[in-house]
């Protein structure tokens, strides 16, 4: 469950995002018992929720007592620092935050917002999570996505490459081929 | 017969608004045509490039910068100067980062003078916004997108998608009819459209502005075949 051999709980945080956007179903279910304690039962310590725009504040805590460490905050200019430390990201559907954590090779559960208008979001997540490279969910849903999921059968995100749109590009206006 | 011609021309006199007015309306159609059928066609093949080739970027919000960053990114600055950027007036991010960009390129590079200007656009239409004050707004947007693009009148055009890049396109592809600049647009459909194309994308794609028109997945080049699939850029 975590523990190293000096007796030290060696801290797995799980970082839930929801970029420059409001989510709070997705904060909210984030901070729920059901939620939380399916955390704590994969052997997840902390939980750090980048909340936006919302207005749901989540519950802080310090997980002293036998539970899962609970802190929020609003923005941050990088959330680089906070995927980078982080063992799961529980993420929106905006394809910013998919492809940064994708591309540190994180894992990542997707969670689409089911109150936008125009949900072309979730075809990305959807996308992605039928080529195994992330794990799709909606709010209502996320604990049992959590209960059943096995990172290990995540399959790597190879990050893309612009290049074959700069050739068609050079070739047409007539540039030489690079060499 | 002396009496037909005069008679003729006295006719022809007499309606001279009107026969102009049609002339005028045929040969703007007959170039709107001229231009769409030399829409897609390779620079090479027609005119010697004359290198380089200004630029205008159109930047949006979140994932559309990202990606433009990463095409930037592979392109040779030397070929694309100068670069005009344009964002919409309320996206202050997406300049930021295109100015971090284009910083890092004057360290590295030794040659002077590449330049880049930044600029802002009105929006047509904020999020919410009444659909009946939109109508002024967007006759705003585009007389600024006007006053802008007749600044830079631009020879290479890249966006991929966000609405601002519309009224800018369709000022490009109005400046090729009527012969102000010739210029190559380019759209890459963002990454986050799978199956559907964007507004912005469907416009450009049907009514054949884009020169090249490029998606990142199999699905929308199956449904679009004019359209070129390069993969994910991210």
């Amino acid at each position: 469950m975590g523990e190293a051999r000096d007796g030290v709980k060696v801290k797995r945080v799980v970082f839930v995002t929801v970029g420059t956007t409001c989510f709070d179903a997705l904060v909210k279910v984030a901070d729920c018992q059901e939620v939380k304690d399916e955390l704590y039962r994969r052997g997840y310590t902390d939980l750090l929720i980048q909340m936006g725009r919302g207005s749901y504040l989540p519950a802080k805590s310090t997980g002293d007592d036998g539970s899962l460490a609970v802190d929020y905050f609003t923005f941050s200019s990088s959330i680089v620092d906070h995927l980078r430390s982080a063992s799961l990201v529980i993420s929106h559907a905006g394809s910013g935050s998919i492809f940064e954590t994708l591309q540190l090779g994180k894992p990542l559960i997707v969670v689409v917002n089911e109150d936008l208008m125009d949900n072309h979001q979730s075809e990305l997540a959807e996308e992605l999570a039928e080529r195994k490279h992330l794990y799709c969910s909606r709010p209502l849903t996320l604990h049992q996505t959590i209960a059943s999921m096995d990172l290990n059968s995540l399959v790597p995100y190879t990050p893309g490459d612009a290049t074959p749109v700069a050739k068609l590009i050079n070739r047409f206006l007539g540039f030489p081929e690079e060499s | 017969m002396g009496k037909n011609s005069r008679f003729c021309f006295s006719n022809l006199s007499s309606n001279l608004p009107i026969t102009c007015l049609i002339t005028f309306t045929t040969i703007f159609l007959l170039r709107v045509l001229n231009v769409i059928y030399r829409t897609g066609k390779p620079l090479g093949k027609r005119v010697s490039p004359q290198w380089p080739l200004s630029t205008l970027i159109v930047l949006g919000s979140g994932g559309h910068t990202a990606e433009m960053i990463n095409l930037l990114l592979v392109l040779r600055k030397e070929r694309f100067t100068p670069r005009f950027y344009i964002a919409a007036a309320t996206d202050n991010m997406s300049l930021q980062k295109a100015r971090v960009v284009e910083n890092s390129l004057a360290d590295s590079s030794e040659t002077k003078g590449l330049s880049a200007e930044f600029m802002q656009i009105y929006r047509s239409r904020e999020v919410g916004q009444s659909y009946v004050t939109s109508v002024w707004t967007t006759l705003v947007a585009i007389a600024h997108a006007l006053w802008l693009m007749i600044k830079i009148r631009p020879q290479v055009v890249l966006c991929n998608g966000p609405g601002t890049c519309i009224p800018l396109c369709v000022i490009a592809f109005f400046f090729k009819v009527v012969g102000i600049r010739w210029s190559s647009i380019f759209y890459v459909e963002s990454i986050a459209r799978v199956k559907r194309l964007s507004l912005s994308g469907l416009l450009l794609y049907k009514l054949r502005i884009a020169d090249q028109f490029f998606v990142q997945w199999p699905q929308l080049q199956r449904q679009y075949p004019r359209a070129h699939y390069v993969g994910c850029l991210m």
